[in-house]
């Protein structure tokens, strides 16, 4: 056990290494722009471009810039603590508004996480017991076109409908709300739209697989021996079905919460959340390359982590794997 | 004394796009108490779908189970869904044939024992556990306390088998029912296994149902054999005289591809030709006429039926050519005159 | 009952399914319309998709809704929304269909290069599919479109924002996985007696790849390309939305959902028709995608 972890931690260590060097790649030596330019603001002089570029070291060769920029990510190396870089909008460092906007963004997926897998596992669980019943349809038919819908096209329409400001049926907070919000309770009452938008689609996708993975869990043979055991049918379902089949489902899981953490850019930008998605999205917006490059950076190190911690967990539920 | 399982006219078809799938047609067998049982047949003759009817777990939405299947005079058929969870692990219980897939991975075997224990005894978990562990020093597994908290990938093959008969057993059934036990084991694993159903038979007075493909399985632990062919029973009769007198054609393919230590040497094993019949589009007839080497042409119009044999009681057969003539076979056969041989006497009646 | 090939199987199980046949009828059409919008806009009187026209907002400056003019109203610039939305569609298919087929392309030759050479080179593609397989692609994806959206571009201005960038994306985001199952395909198929067979007659070893491996992994790759056309189709819409996909005037009908998004309670037709066509598009993918998986697989859990 304690191998297969050390075997993942490396690998891990090495994923982490590949992003860095890719996000470097990808900003700052791809782009044909000079960062120096656009940074200096409006009609630079020679000089200051000079001076700026001299600042950000720029001027020092690409692989002694991706060492600098290694140095300054690593919390040990490097004079400067950890740091992500500067928006070139703003004029402020990237890392702190980060971690500033964490725990809205940690708000949202927890409670998009919680409403996806109440709905969801119940939903995949009766389709797979009840396999071609016209609830098993339904909620197929249903979780199809929740999947189809792009997350801000759902989003748009609920708030055309719902929004307490502009909506057709006054009745729920919508865009913006969350910055207007004071107590938690508001704050929660905000999100309810994002939570019902965003978990929509993953509901979707987690009934419809656990649905899959049931069905043919249910074909094993040790179901069968199960049954012939004489045990209870939810018995059989739950404690030898269900409890086979759920654990990819916890390995998708890892993926998604960490995929959210990074910042879920399309829901945020729809309802005006003030989280790392919207700031990645502003940046966006405005070519800010160095928040970008944060937050991008950022989303990928809490993947590369869930898909840790997944990995681990999988061997705790599948006893099989530990060997 | 009434026979411990009683099976009429058994018919379990299944309703698919392509057509009937007559898996099972019209079997017919009694185990009595105590007894060893052998079902042999090819895959495909319906000899482990009319176990598992027995059992009530064909659950299939297209099958259509008809006939009659008493236990302890109980219909099984007919009995409810919580009425037959009652008795499956309890009064009647089933082993599979590939221990590995048929244990759950994700559980401690003797957790998965002690399951099937609470679930049909009122007994605390440490009880539980201590039949299980109880159970798998009975059938032989060392250090039965360590092993208990095993899981079963961690066993090796012949162990997870004897794991399954330990849970199978564990509520002292009174029928168990083994579909191919050995099938998925090592050849010197197999005798073990076999010897150990026969042990635990003998002390605990549970009869036994073995299904198989392998006559060779059955030979030395069953009573009574039946053979199956494209879901029906093609011959019924006691250990000794399928061995020793055989009448059905089928069973003497069987019989002569089985390596003996007693044929002639340089005696060719004999497979039996063809394949294994549709069960959607049985053969007219006899539906074993396309492989037979004595068919007629009577025999491609009309149906045999299970009779007895005449003088011999116990003994039944489902096959046209008359009782004498397949003794006379039989003798040939036992002379290495082949099918098809000019030596052959009964061959030259043949009018075809 | 005469043998049919397993095409002809396949295609029959397919035409039972009565919701997925509808399913492809529509992406029949849609493609038709994609390819004749030009003349379909004539035929309809709709002006081009960039002609944007004042007339057509009222007093406020805000943009009519749908009338006879404009079926499916004006957009905040003018612009007819109807002949946005048939343009939107050729968008959203060209990417699709090329940036899957590549994607199938290069996956099927890595996988089968590192499948049937082993080795070093099967090691290499191998850890580089892992890699690539852990990566948050979609996060890359944004970034790297941003990084390029500037407008000089990227790469010394080889890869231009726009159509490009989102093609690249794709491909890079999608081949791994595509490669990972091929494979595996071809590592299992190659242990089996035909190919023995066949390399014990001689048979050189492009011969082997393409008479006896190929043929089978025909199921497969089908499979893995309907199930991400309609992933791509809302990767590319996704991108638009952002902006960093493709780029204005272009239409692009997640794009067109970023423009609508400030303005829909004052313009619905805005928001909904793009909309609904995406949604239909990729439901339709995904309809054909669930039909083909239970056409090739009927005892897939998928079965209704």
């Amino acid at each position: 056990m304690a191998g297969y972890i050390a075997r993942r931690l490396v690998w891990m260590a090495f994923l982490l290494f590949v992003i860095t060097l890719l996000t470097f790649i990808i900003f700052s030596v791809l782009p044909a722009g000079d960062p120096a330019v656009a940074r200096a603001g409006r009609q630079p002089s020679a000089e200051l471009i000079a001076t700026i570029r001299e600042q950000l070291g720029l001027d020092k060769s690409k692989p002694t810039q991706f060492l600098n920029y290694i140095g300054d990510i690593l919390p040990f190396v490097g004079g400067n603590g950890v740091y992500f870089g500067f928006s070139y909008q703003n004029n402020t460092e990237v890392l702190p508004e980060i971690l500033e906007r964490m725990p809205v963004t940690i708000f949202l997926t927890a409670g998009a996480v919680i409403l996806w897998l109440a709905i969801g596992i119940p939903i995949g669980v009766l389709s797979a017991v009840k396999t071609g019943s016209w609830m098993d349809r339904l909620a197929m038919g249903i979780a199809l076109v929740f999947i189809s819908a792009p997350v801000y096209f759902l989003g748009l329409v609920v708030l055309y409908l719902f929004d307490n400001k502009i909506g057709i049926w006054k009745l729920l907070p919508g865009n913006s709300a969350y910055l207007e919000a004071g107590s938690i309770g508001e704050k929660a009452a905000a999100l309810f739209l994002p939570w019902c938008v965003l978990a929509a689609a993953f509901a979707a996708i987690y009934a419809r697989f656990l649905r899959g993975n049931l069905i043919d869990t249910l074909q094993e043979d040790y179901i069968r021996t199960a049954r012939a055991k004489g045990l209870s049918e939810r018995r059989v379902v739950f404690r030898h079905g269900v409890r086979a089949a759920i654990t990819p489902i916890v390995t998708l899981l890892g993926l998604d919460i960490g995929l959210l953490l990074g910042g879920a850019i399309l829901t945020e930008t729809v309802f005006n959340i003030p989280g790392i998605g919207r700031y990645a999205y502003n940046a966006i917006t405005v070519s800010d390359l160095p928040v970008i490059q944060g937050t991008v950076l950022f989303g990928a190190f809490f993947i590369v982590l869930m898909s840790l911690i997944v990995d681990i967990l999988y061997a705790f539920i599948d006893p099989r794997v530990r060997y | 004394m009434p026979p411990l399982l009683e099976v009429e006219n058994l018919q379990v078809h299944f309703e698919t796009e392509d057509g009937l799938v007559k898996a099972v047609d019209g079997v017919s067998y009694s185990v009595d108490s105590g007894q060893t049982f052998g079902i042999v047949g090819e895959s495909g003759s319906g000899k482990s779908v009319s176990s598992l009817t027995v059992m009530g777990l064909t659950r299939a939405r297209n099958a259509r189970i008809s006939g009659s299947v008493r236990f302890n005079g109980k219909d099984l058929l007919g009995a409810s869904e919580d009425e037959m969870r009652q008795i499956r692990g309890n009064d009647i219980a089933m082993i599979f044939q590939d221990p590995l897939s048929s244990l759950h991975p994700f559980y401690k075997v003797g957790a998965q024992i002690a399951e099937t224990v609470r679930s049909h005894r009122d007994v605390t978990k440490a009880q539980a556990w201590d039949r299980a562990v109880e159970m798998l020093s009975l059938v032989g597994i060392p250090e039965p306390r360590r092993r208990a908290d095993a899981y079963p990938h961690e066993f090796s093959g012949g162990m997870r088998q004897r794991a399954m008969i330990a849970m199978a057993l564990a509520n002292d059934p009174k029928l168990l029912i083994a579909d191919e036990p050995t099938t998925a084991l090592d050849v010197t694993v197999q005798a073990q296994i076999l010897e150990l159903i026969e042990r635990l038979q003998s002390e605990f007075d549970t009869a036994v149902v073995v299904i198989t493909h392998d006559l060779g399985v059955v030979a030395e632990m069953a009573d009574e054999i039946a053979v199956m062919y494209a879901g029906r029973i093609v011959e019924k009769a006691d250990t000794d005289t399928i061995f020793a007198a055989p009448e059905h054609p089928y069973t003497w393919g069987l019989l002569s591809s089985i390596p003996r230590l007693d044929s002639p040497r340089g005696e060719e094993l004999v497979p039996i030709g063809g394949r294994p019949p549709s069960l959607i589009n049985l053969p007219t007839g006899c539906s074993f006429h396309p492989r037979c080497p004595y068919v007629r042409e009577a025999h491609k119009r009309t149906e045999p039926k299970l009779e007895p044999v005449p003088g011999r009681p116990g003994h039944e057969v489902a096959c046209l050519l008359p009782s004498e003539t397949r003794r006379k076979l039989w003798a040939e056969l036992r002379q290495g005159i082949k099918p098809g041989d000019a030596r052959s006497d009964v061959m030259e009646e043949k009018a075809l | 009952m005469a043998a049919r090939s397993p095409l002809q199987l396949f295609w029959r199980r397919f035409r039972r399914d009565k919701v997925a046949l509808a399913a492809l009828t529509f992406i029949v059409l849609l493609i038709l319309v994609a390819i004749f919008a030009p003349v379909i806009r004539n035929v309809l009187g709709l002006p081009d998709p960039n002609a944007g026209s004042t007339e057509a907002l009222d007093d406020f400056g805000l943009p009519a809704g749908p009338s006879s003019e404009h079926p499916m109203g004006v957009d905040a610039l003018g612009r007819d929304i109807m002949s946005r939305v048939l343009d939107g569609a050729r968008v959203s298919l060209l990417v699709a269909f090329i940036g899957t087929g590549l994607s199938v392309i290069i996956g099927v030759t890595m996988g089968m290069i590192a499948g049937f050479y082993r080795g070093w080179v099967d090691t290499g593609i191998a850890r580089t599919i892992d890699v690539l397989l852990a990566f948050p692609v979609l996060l890359l994806g944004v970034g790297l479109a941003s990084a390029c959206s500037g407008r000089e571009g990227c790469l010394g201005g080889a890869l231009q924002p726009g159509l490009t960038v989102v093609i690249t994306i794709i491909v890079i985001g999608n081949w791994p996985y595509v490669a990972r199952i091929i494979r595996g395909q071809v590592l299992s198929l190659r242990e089996k007696e035909f190919v023995e067979a066949s390399k014990s007659l001689g048979a050189s070893n492009t011969r082997i790849i393409f008479r006896e491996i190929l043929p089978n992994l025909v199921a497969p790759i089908i499979v893995y390309a309907t199930l991400f056309i309609p992933a791509n189709i809302l990767l590319e819409a996704s991108l638009s939305f952002l902006g960093v996909g493709v780029q204005p005037p272009q239409a692009s009908w997640g794009q067109m959902l970023s423009d609508a998004s400030s303005i829909i309670s004052s313009a619905w037709w805005f928001m909904l028709f793009p909309g609904l066509a995406l949604l239909f598009t990729v439901l339709a993918f995904n309809l054909v995608g669930d039909g083909m998986q239970d056409a090739l697989n009927p005892k897939s859990s998928r079965q209704r």
